[in-house]
């Protein structure tokens, strides 16, 4: 209890739009282990803004996004959408309350039918929710499909396949914003497309998200990609969060020596900018059935201590915004 | 007709012209198709018509003409030992066999396929208990079952096709399981749970239609399955009674005549064994084209 009061304290006093608090995943296995997806995650996005999560692939950002979705629900924590409790929704209410935040995916293909029109796809949300009749839904579809881009004559009628990626991914984010959603999580939108595909998408991400005013949760294990689309950014590894910041501080000012070692492994057009490299031990990240006590990264971590295996480090403010789970943070 | 697919400008792209060489493929059945869908739908359309086709009724005694050879005035394929027209009997023979050929595979994947889909979707106990309930079917042999329907209900049309249509229940509720599993948890399906699909829209409108063509392509094997079993039980006495003509019955009746008057039980065995394997060809040719859809689809 002690640690959450100490995490809130570097956040605003106002209750952000989508607050996520205590938010754990856990999939049980054989013999009564189970998998630490997502442990104590705290997260917090304002209303408009657009919340970066990263981390390597199998930190849980995926389980995160999808238990914040309720699909399927966390096994503990909060999930508040504009002040109201996701978690303690009833199916049905649930189901009712989904228009409000929608889902982009990451393999574009994949989460569109293959047997059905593009048509059928987009005005899915809208016969869900029961609204207008089949003329005005067509129309809607149509505007929808412009706003994304695609040419409403040549692709209603057409199925799935005869897109390629990225006019997939058009056809998922007219989906799911058909029914005009107040959040959006963009689970490694782009990470399936051409790189020259990606800088398409994602200005047509950021031109729907004004135009709406779309609050979002992207989620990539791309730094270069999220530092572009994002107001803040979260840090995790194997469940936990590391550390949160404005983009421009967390990149220019790394705390976390997990953050450092993502920065010095991705990739920067300018080599001045690229920070020392951390030397981190070898091999995978540790298993989430077992992970390692206290801090998650101090098998990997540099700066490793005894207290690091003892207590888990809470998230201490570091200034506006910014916040850091390490007992020796980089100065 | 076999127009070869012309030469493609060098400026097309070869998927573009890959895709529409698979596509004149596609569409093109061929005559392993054509021929025997023509005898089907003859067989079909006189069958159906039986009883207007100006042929003697499948019952009525001819005594100028008793076991009298094919060929014969007013009797295109003969009589049988009792004087009736074979033509006659046979097509109105051909209405048993189709309707059970038709009605029993029905029966059975309809039931399948709502046993299949609840299993491979829903998982967990309903899972187990359809696995348990086809697994015991399975243990129930199946000519015990048709014997037992026969002799309990008697020998009319429909116990016939719902006892045969039990029959196919669990193979088709197996290829509807796992077919539902491959994709009940693909990304489309989750998707559609994230709008606020409810599972009934869920099952009807994201899975059965992926769903829909393995599956005829079952029921495509299953119509001559059913023709051959149904065969097999007029022969035995054990499907629709006489005088009701059926193919099987016609056989039966014919084998104590095969040395003198062999054309009473060939005929109709070479219908069935036309009918059936002409089933069987244009299945397969069917199947095939499913096949290449479905790898178009992907």
């Amino acid at each position: 209890m002690n640690a959450l009061t100490e995490t809130r304290a570097h956040r605003p006093a106002t209750e952000g739009f989508l607050e996520i608090r205590g938010l754990t995943v856990e999939h049980p296995l054989r013999g009564g282990r189970k998998v630490h997806a997502v442990t104590d995650l705290d997260l917090s996005i304002a209303k408009g803004e657009t919340l970066g999560l990263v981390g390597e692939s199998g930190c849980g950002k995926s389980s995160a996004a999808r238990a914040i979705l309720q699909l399927p629900r966390p096994t503990r924590g909060s999930v508040r959408l504009d002040g109201e409790e996701l978690t303690a929704l009833s199916g049905g209410a649930l189901r009712r309350a989904r228009r409000r935040f929608q889902m982009i995916f990451q393999d574009p293909i994949a989460s569109l039918n293959p047997r059905r029109t593009v048509a059928e796809i987009v005005s899915a949300p809208l016969e869900i929710a029961g609204e207008g009749d089949a003329r005005a839904r067509r129309e809607t579809v149509e505007e929808m499909l412009e706003l994304v881009g695609l040419d409403p004559r040549h692709a209603m009628d057409r199925r799935p396949h005869e897109f390629s990626g990225g006019q997939c991914q058009r056809i998922s984010i007219a989906r799911a914003l058909v029914l005009r959603p107040d959040l959006l999580v963009c689970d490694e939108p782009v990470s399936a497309l051409d790189v020259s595909i990606q800088a398409q998408i994602l200005n047509l991400l950021a031109d729907l998200k004004a135009r709406f005013g779309l609050t979002m949760l992207f989620i990539s294990h791309d730094l270069a990609v999220v530092k572009n689309v994002s107001d803040r950014v979260a840090v995790m590894h194997l469940g936990r969060l590391c550390e949160e910041a404005g983009a421009e501080a967390l990149y220019s000012d790394p705390a976390h020596p997990y953050t450092r070692v993502l920065l010095s492994a991705a990739p920067r057009p300018d080599p001045d900018a690229i920070p020392k490299p951390l030397p981190m031990a070898e091999g995978e990240p540790p298993s989430p059935i077992d992970p390692p006590s206290g801090c998650r990264f101090r098998t990997r971590c540099p700066r490793a201590q005894a207290l690091c295996a003892a207590e888990v480090p809470p998230v201490v403010p570091r200034g506006a915004g910014h916040g850091v789970a390490c007992h020796f943070p980089l100065d | 007709m076999a127009d070869v697919a012309a030469p493609m400008p060098a400026a097309v792209e070869d998927r573009h012209a890959e895709a529409i060489a698979a596509h004149r493929r596609r569409r093109r059945l061929g005559p392993m198709f054509w021929i025997p869908a023509a005898w089907l739908v003859v067989l079909i359309l006189a069958a159906a018509a039986a009883p207007w086709l100006g042929l003697a009724p499948p019952d009525e005694i001819d005594w100028m003409a008793i076991q009298a050879p094919p060929g014969v005035e007013n009797h295109i394929l003969g009589t049988d030992v009792l004087g009736r027209d074979i033509l006659s009997r046979v097509l109105h023979g051909a209405r048993v066999s189709l309707t059970v050929g038709f009605a029993a595979p029905a029966i059975g994947v309809g039931i399948g396929l709502a046993l299949g889909l609840a299993a491979g979707y829903f998982r967990g106990w309903v899972d187990e208990v359809v696995g348990i309930l086809i697994d015991a079917w399975l243990a129930i042999p199946g000519l015990a079952v048709l014997l037992l329907f026969s002799a309990v209900f008697g020998g009319s049309l429909s116990m016939v096709c719902l006892s045969l249509g039990l029959l196919f229940i669990p193979a088709a509720a197996r290829i509807t399981r796992a077919q539902t599993l491959s994709y009940a948890n693909r990304e489309f399906v989750l998707a559609a749970r994230a709008m606020g699909a409810s599972d009934a829209r869920i099952l009807l409108r994201e899975v059965l239609p992926n769903i829909v063509w393995p599956l005829m392509a079952f029921v495509m094997i299953d119509i001559p399955i059913a023709i051959v079993v149904e065969g097999a039980l007029s022969f035995l006495g054990l499907s629709v009674k006489a005088p009701t003509p059926s193919w099987g019955g016609m056989i039966a009746e014919g084998r104590e005549h095969i040395e003198d008057s062999s054309w009473i039980s060939l005929i109709p065995t070479a219908v069935m064994f036309v009918t059936v394997l002409s089933f069987n060809l244009a299945g397969d040719v069917i199947r095939r084209r499913f096949a290449d859809t479905r790898e178009a689809a992907l």
